[in-house]
């Protein structure tokens, strides 16, 4: 892979509902804001991903809500519906097919919506949808599972949503930074056992870009240009009667290409943070098992040892993750905005020490069907 | 550097108004079996997979996760591309990125549409901007209207010009077995049709089709070995210029997505004389008005020059650039796929597999895709590596 950059960020403060700000005004406000972060105009910018979801924004052709507004009037511009991690893929390749940058741009309104009724359309419209399976019910099934498989505990459940919501503490964007306990997510009300209120991500608006360049372009960035190692996605099986929950295959096959990308061989040595896909916090566990940094059904062990804590050998969601704000499509984006805010230093209060590689991951489908894993380092 | 990238294979379903016999993913996996057989690739050698529709014709949402069993996705990277009509070569622009990245050396893309499971209009009208634009260019034939209406002002066109190229396309579409109405038109069939807002009458519009379209994109050194006469991608650009109806009003400056569009993809490919220079041409026309008006944006003639362009019969299958050899859109709509089985069909003729559509010798071919608020993108393909 020829060296790609990420040169620019953007990410809006992320809150249940923002009133003011319509799905125009939110890619505007982002675009405006990474292109600045770059030290760049539009008229730098060669071509455009937008990242939209027809269900989730209730309107057919959904990329052309905000076509205009990232810029994209005379531009190629194209859109990508899933998470931001798959339409910032797009970006790369464009840049690796022969664009000197490309803007990739996500939004989000879940307070416009009802994610029950819109999750519940990824299923089967003849046998499954009728039973009301949807995101929170799936992902029940997938962490029963998964608690079967390796006698992993709902406390150790919690602990993760404890972490990545204290995480969010030092994180100004987050939407639910809170300090709370163990036993407050235990006590939290029961929706989908054996998940809990405090075991979910929260409904949230909010957008995000980035910037990737080629190398001529990076090196001319105004930013620390944070270089893209290695990008890989893969799709496991669509029924989840077809699919082992517990084992997260398509991520285990995803990090393997990604890791052969980048030159890594023992990921928990070479890496130093990970900003993963929590959208529940069984996830944190079962995704660190799927990227190797631990053998299957030792997911607990390691949140246990507090392995993934911001003083741990591994930091995971130091942002406090999606569990302290969901914009379903954007947070995938988000993950890599993070990464590359902690290899630039610029992480403020939530900053990982000498951080120079890190992991960013997204999901699309229901259960994590199908994942999308990116290496982003300091150096090339 | 970007890699070369060709087309080795394509594969369509048939097209039928309904499919009863097929769901969804039965309907993607007829069109894949086909792209593969094609090229006489397997399933295990494809390395990614492109996808894209309209997801509230089926109601289905993550169509990209949903349809890994009909598109052969499992254990494969698979993303979703989507933009309206102009999807289908969207999707096709996407695997072409796919390939030239250097990521990927053979990669699948996908169009596709049931139409009949949906309420077509009642979809597409929440494309538009729901306090602005909503209430006023509802659904997908308000906006033609007012183009062909101000067209027709502007140069003196009239109905029975436009209704030529219906009688062009559902005349060529009898030697497509592929294609979706094979019933040839006269101008009186055309003009003696129902009127469903003035100028457009029943036969001036494309129907409502369900298909799929699958095509196999290779890079360079893999290409040649997977297809005796691969076609190359010379160049692709999209423009998809407006977010609001309303500012897509100025019909008087023409199709403005598809000058620009065409202008960036004809300058990176050489092309100065494209009718001289395309040897068939298949284009994304839904409605015939179009076939007057876009032509001339794609500088096949001198604006205000389509009618006559037409009735010299120029874009004849024995013209000097023929178009829409396949049938075009007037015969075969399935939305997702409907712009991707233009890029299908440019691909066929340049590997000289068109059968009774084949225009004899081409060499380079021009596809293009319409959708969105009045948005192009445009492909050139050639039997010549670029």
């Amino acid at each position: 892979m020829d060296p790609i950059a990420i040169v620019g960020v953007a990410q809006t403060r992320y809150e249940r509902r923002k009133r003011d700000k319509t799905f125009f005004d939110l890619v505007y406000e982002v675009t405006r804001e990474a292109l600045n972060d770059a030290g760049l105009t539009i008229h730098d910018i060669d071509t455009i991903v937008t990242i939209s979801n027809d269900f989730l924004d209730g309107r057919t052709i959904s990329g052309m809500a905000v076509g205009d507004a990232a810029g994209g009037a005379d531009k190629n511009i194209s859109t990508v519906e899933g998470d931001g991690t798959f339409g910032a893929f797009y970006g790369a390749m464009r840049v690796l097919g022969g664009s000197k940058t490309a803007l990739v741009v996500a939004h989000s309104k879940g307070s416009e919506g009802d994610v029950q009724y819109i999750t519940n359309g990824m299923f089967d419209p003849i046998y499954q949808r009728l039973l009301g399976i949807e995101a929170i019910s799936a992902s029940a099934l997938q962490a029963n599972c998964y608690m079967e498989r390796y006698g992993i505990s709902e406390e150790q459940f919690a602990q993760v949503s404890v972490k990545n919501h204290g995480n969010a503490m030092h994180n100004p964007l987050a939407q639910m930074p809170m300090e709370i306990t163990v036993d407050d997510v235990m006590n939290s009300r029961r929706i989908s056992d054996p998940i809990k209120l405090l075991d979910c991500s929260p409904v949230t608006d909010g957008a995000a870009a980035i910037i990737i360049a080629n190398e001529e372009a990076a090196q001319k960035a105004e930013r620390r240009p944070v270089w893209i190692r290695g990008i890989a996605h893969c799709s496991d099986d669509f029924f989840l009667g077809d699919r082992d929950l517990a084992d997260p295959r398509s991520l285990r096959d995803a990090s393997r290409r990604v890791y052969a990308m980048a030159g890594i061989t023992e990921p928990l040595d070479e890496i130093d943070l990970v900003e993963l896909y929590d959208a529940f916090s069984y996830m944190e566990p079962l995704w660190l098992e799927g990227m190797g940094f631990c053998e299957p059904g030792t997911g607990g062990t390691m949140i246990d040892r507090g392995i993934s804590t911001m003083g741990g050998r591994l930091p995971v969601n130091p942002s406090g993750g999606v569990l302290s704000a969901n914009p379903v499509l954007v947070a995938g984006l988000a993950r890599i905005v993070e990464a590359v805010l902690q290899l630039r230093g610029d992480a403020g209060a939530r900053q990982v020490d000498g951080a120079r590689t890190a992991l960013a991951h997204g999901i699309n489908g229901p259960c994590g069907q199908s994942h999308c894993v990116w290496i982003l380092g300091q150096e090339r | 550097m970007a890699r070369r990238v060709a087309i080795v294979g394509t594969g369509q379903t048939y097209h039928k108004s309904h499919r009863p016999d097929v769901n969804g993913r039965e309907l993607i996996y007829e069109a894949v079996i086909r792209a593969l057989s094609d090229c006489e690739l397997a399933i295990q050698d494809i390395d990614a997979i492109v996808i894209g529709n309209m997801d509230h014709f089926e109601s289905i949402n993550y169509v990209d996760t949903w349809s890994v069993e009909g598109s052969g996705g499992i254990m494969k990277p698979i993303m979703k591309v989507t933009t309206g009509g102009t999807t289908g070569t969207s999707v096709a622009i996407a695997a072409y990125y796919h390939v030239a990245s250097g990521l990927f050396d053979r990669v699948l893309a996908i169009g596709w549409e049931k139409n009949s499971e949906s309420d077509t209009t009642a979809a597409i009208i929440t494309c538009s901007d729901p306090i602005w634009d909503r209430f006023s260019y509802s659904g997908a034939i308000p906006s033609l209207a007012t183009e062909a209406t101000a067209y027709m002002e502007q140069y003196g066109a009239t109905q029975e010009d436009a209704a030529l190229v219906a009688v062009r396309d559902r005349t060529n579409a009898l030697n497509n077995p592929y294609a979706h109405l094979r019933k040839p038109v006269t101008v009186q069939d055309v003009m003696e049709s129902p009127m469903l807002a003035y100028p457009i009458k029943l036969l001036d519009v494309c129907p409502r089709t369900d298909g799929a379209c699958a095509v196999v994109f290779a890079a360079d050194g893999e290409a040649q070995r997977i297809a005796p006469k691969p076609a190359w991608i010379r160049s692709c650009a999209s423009r998809h210029t407006y977010t609001w109806f309303g500012d897509s009003t100025e019909y008087n400056l023409g199709l403005v997505s598809l000058q620009r569009a065409s202008k960036e993809a004809f300058a990176h490919a050489g092309v100065t004389k494209p009718a001289e220079e395309f040897d068939v041409a298949e284009l994304y026309l839904p409605y015939t008005y179009a076939g007057l008006k876009w032509i001339e944006d794609l500088g096949f003639c001198e604006p205000g020059g389509g009618p006559r362009f037409i009735r010299d019969g120029n874009t004849d299958m024995d013209g000097i650039i023929p178009v829409n050899p396949s049938g075009g859109v007037i015969s075969t709509n399935c939305i997702g796929a409907t712009a991707i089985l233009r890029v299908a069909e440019a691909a066929i003729q340049i590997m000289g597999k068109g059968g009774d559509r084949q225009v004899p010798g081409v060499r380079n071919a021009l596809a293009t895709g319409f959708g969105g608020c009045f948005w192009s993108d445009v492909m050139i393909l050639s039997d010549q590596k670029p």
